[in-house]
């Protein structure tokens, strides 16, 4: 069998680029933008309806407009971009061919089919607004669910070239001992995805068949059980996506090397052993299962899970704290902080990703995870509150960062407007850290998520919510245009750069056939452990800066959840 | 394909034996095996088994 074994070497990063990777890789990415647009129109609507003052769409285009968003941009956008970071991270990274070139487009062309299908159901045929969690027995159309289907087969293929990759780059040596972490990251989602996407076909495939009238009942319990399975732990790929970008960032932008390759390994370990059970706080007040399964699922293994994301969130930072110390930043707690490359999109918003999502995200995961916290902010805003945090702060935001570097990498364009994609990151990611702040405020006030009229105007069990909930309402509405304006602001710099930006001509520019079984020389690995960081630091500390913000992250942490725990205490007076 | 003889065998030139630890982050299909059967296991089917042990109204 012929196999296609062009590569490139980027002229300014050295990586070596497969040439079908390279064209997967960039359909990967314009598809997900693509989506990531039309998920940012409905997100306007949507927005402009929930805050009250505006109002502005009519109940059932509110319910279409919020089911459109929340597949365009959570399945989508996301799904899209990670195939591409698993192509990137398997392929590019190892300097490896891709396996099967002709299954990933397979795959890649499933998923396009699959998500204008499931578009055309919701937003053509207007029947099929049962939002993103389908809940049964409420029902849509059958080329809902088959969109869902053939979009989540393609992206299933899609992950088995990337483990075919992996075997591949060990067979033919162009990698020695272990993968690099940032691949092992990848690896790490590939494995959730692949769990993830069994569950959903479990659901999804019996679901179908329902709506075609060929099975008679689907038990609602049951359903909402293994949709979480699927639902839930597509967060997790998200999570280990963006943690691998993260680490893959701080090398690109610092040099930065993990400051210890064996802790975020373990770390990563942990995420595939229990990240994903954390699906169950989805059914912390589900009648049905009993508080042993909620409580082992959501607690002793969740917990274990946020260790380990607690470890990234300390580790990422640490290592660019060292990077940057080496390099003379060294005076004080924060001199390495203060003078990093703000003004470089892909530092900002990699850094402000990771703040947003430890501080906003991780702190209200851990909250509303625990089985009686959650009865506080169940259905409320709170919970989109929390989720804008993690998937949108963290893991888009994660996403656009890495845009920035692969515009002039992967696309060979000269990225268009630097002007502002130095401040996009600031637009997106502080709006929408507010929008998501105030959200989590409404919903606290009790304010209810999925609705299309939350001042229950005109109802038979009328409620008055306090005033500060309506100003919470209002300053959501405003950060969410803050966001929006950041999010228009990304794709006018992708879409601009991408096919009219200025071409990035390298004089001898060629392909280079690559002989089967050609590897690099094998590099001894450098042994972290033991490496010496010098005279950096304070009192002892290499990285005193980070472990300073460990302590506010961790006292923030406390004090919040016992707050809660208070909190609760008044939900129920009892006396 | 390149003889097996002409490469330097990394297992063999290091002295010590690879780590257990390591040796189960290097097999990506040991890991792809745990992270699918732990939570089938323990999300999915013991969910489900509850559930099916609800007793059914009359
Ligand atoms: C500027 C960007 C965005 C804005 C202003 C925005 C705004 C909103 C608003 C107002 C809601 C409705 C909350 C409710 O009343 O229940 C919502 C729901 C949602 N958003 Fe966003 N969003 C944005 C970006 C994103 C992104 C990037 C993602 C995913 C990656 C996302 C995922 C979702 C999901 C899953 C829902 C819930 C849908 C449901 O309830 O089924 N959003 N968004
Ligand atoms: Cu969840």
């Amino acid at each position: 069998m012929a196999v296609n074994r062009m590569f490139r070497t980027c002229p300014t990063t050295g990586l070596k680029f497969h040439q079908p990777a390279e064209a997967l890789m960039k359909w990967n990415a314009v598809a997900a933008v693509v989506s990531l647009l039309v998920g940012g129109i409905l997100a306007l609507g949507v927005t402009l309806t929930r805050w009250q003052a505006v109002h502005l769409l009519a109940p059932d285009w509110f319910y279409l407009f919020l089911t459109a968003h929340g597949l365009n941009m959570l399945v989508f956008w996301i799904i899209f971009f990670e195939i591409a970071v698993l192509y990137f991270a398997g392929s590019t990274l190892l300097g490896c061919r891709l396996a099967t070139p002709k299954m990933a487009w397979a795959g890649f062309w499933l998923m396009v089919a699959g998500a204008l299908l499931n578009n055309y159901a919701v937003i053509f045929r207007q029947d099929s607004s049962v939002m993103f969690t389908s809940y049964a027995p409420m029902g849509a159309h059958p080329t809902f669910y088959l969109g869902l289907i053939l979009f989540a087969v393609g992206a299933l293929i899609g992950c088995f070239v990337f483990l075919g990759t992996l075997a591949v780059g060990k067979a033919e040596k162009t990698y020695n001992g272990s993968i690099p972490l940032v691949t092992f990251g990848a690896l790490t989602a590939c494995i959730i995805a692949i769990f993830t996407i069994a569950s959903g076909a479990i659901i999804l495939i019996p679901t179908f068949l329902w709506s075609l009238g060929l099975i008679e009942h689907i038990d609602s319990l049951m359903y909402r059980t293994v949709f979480w399975a699927f639902g839930h732990s597509s967060q997790q790929i998200n999570v280990s996506a963006h943690v691998a970008i993260w680490y893959a960032i701080a090398a690109i932008a610092f040099g930065a090397k993990p400051m210890s390759e064996r802790v975020s390994r373990a770390a990563f370990l942990l995420y595939i052993f229990f990240l994903q059970l954390a699906s169950a706080h989805h059914l912390l007040v589900d009648p049905g299962l009993t508080s042993n399964w909620k409580i082992f699922n959501t607690s002793y293994a969740m917990y274990l899970a946020v260790l380990a994301s607690m470890v990234h969130g300390l580790t990422v930072p640490g290592a660019i704290e060292v990077a940057q110390r080496e390099k003379g930043f060294n005076k004080g707690l924060f001199e390495w902080l203060r003078k990093a490359p703000w003004g470089n999109p892909v530092f900002s918003g990699m850094f402000i990703s990771l703040m947003g999502f430890g501080f906003l995200g991780g702190i209200s995961g851990v909250m509303m995870g625990t089985e009686q916290l959650n009865l506080i902010i169940h259905n409320t805003l709170y919970v989109p509150g929390h989720f804008h945090a993690t998937v949108v702060v963290g893991t888009t935001l994660a996403f656009m960062s890495l845009t920035y570097f692969l515009i002039p990498v992967l696309f060979r364009r000269q990225m268009m407007f630097p002007l502002l994609a130095k401040w996009q990151p600031y637009l997106f990611g502080l709006g929408m850290s507010g929008f998501a702040l105030f959200m989590m405020g409404a919903g606290t006030l009790g304010m209810p998520r999925r609705h299309w009229d939350v001042s229950f105007a005109g109802n038979l069990f009328p409620h008055e919510f306090p005033g500060t909930a309506w100003l919470m309402i209002a300053l959501m509405g405003i950060s969410g245009l803050v966001a929006i304006v950041g999010g228009i602001i990304y794709l006018l710099i992708t879409v601009g750069s991408v096919f009219l930006g200025k071409k990035i001509e390298t004089p001898d520019f060629k392909y280079v056939k690559a002989r089967e079984g050609m590897a690099p020389a094998p590099q001894p690995v450098a042994a972290t452990l033991t490496a010496h960081h010098g005279n950096i630091g304070m009192a002892g500390f290499v990285a005193p800066g980070t472990f300073v913000l460990a302590i506010v992250f961790l006292t923030s942490f406390v004090l919040y959840y016992f707050v809660n725990w208070k909190y609760l205490s008044t939900v129920w007076p009892l006396s | 394909m390149a003889e097996p003889t002409q490469n330097v065998n990394f297992e063999e030139v290091l002295e010590e034996p690879i780590p257990a630890m390591q040796q189960l982050l290097d097999n990506p299909f040991l890991l792809l095996f745990i992270g699918i059967a732990t939570p089938a296991v323990l999300y999915i089917i013991w969910g489900v088994m509850e559930i099916v042990n609800i007793p059914v109204a009359k």
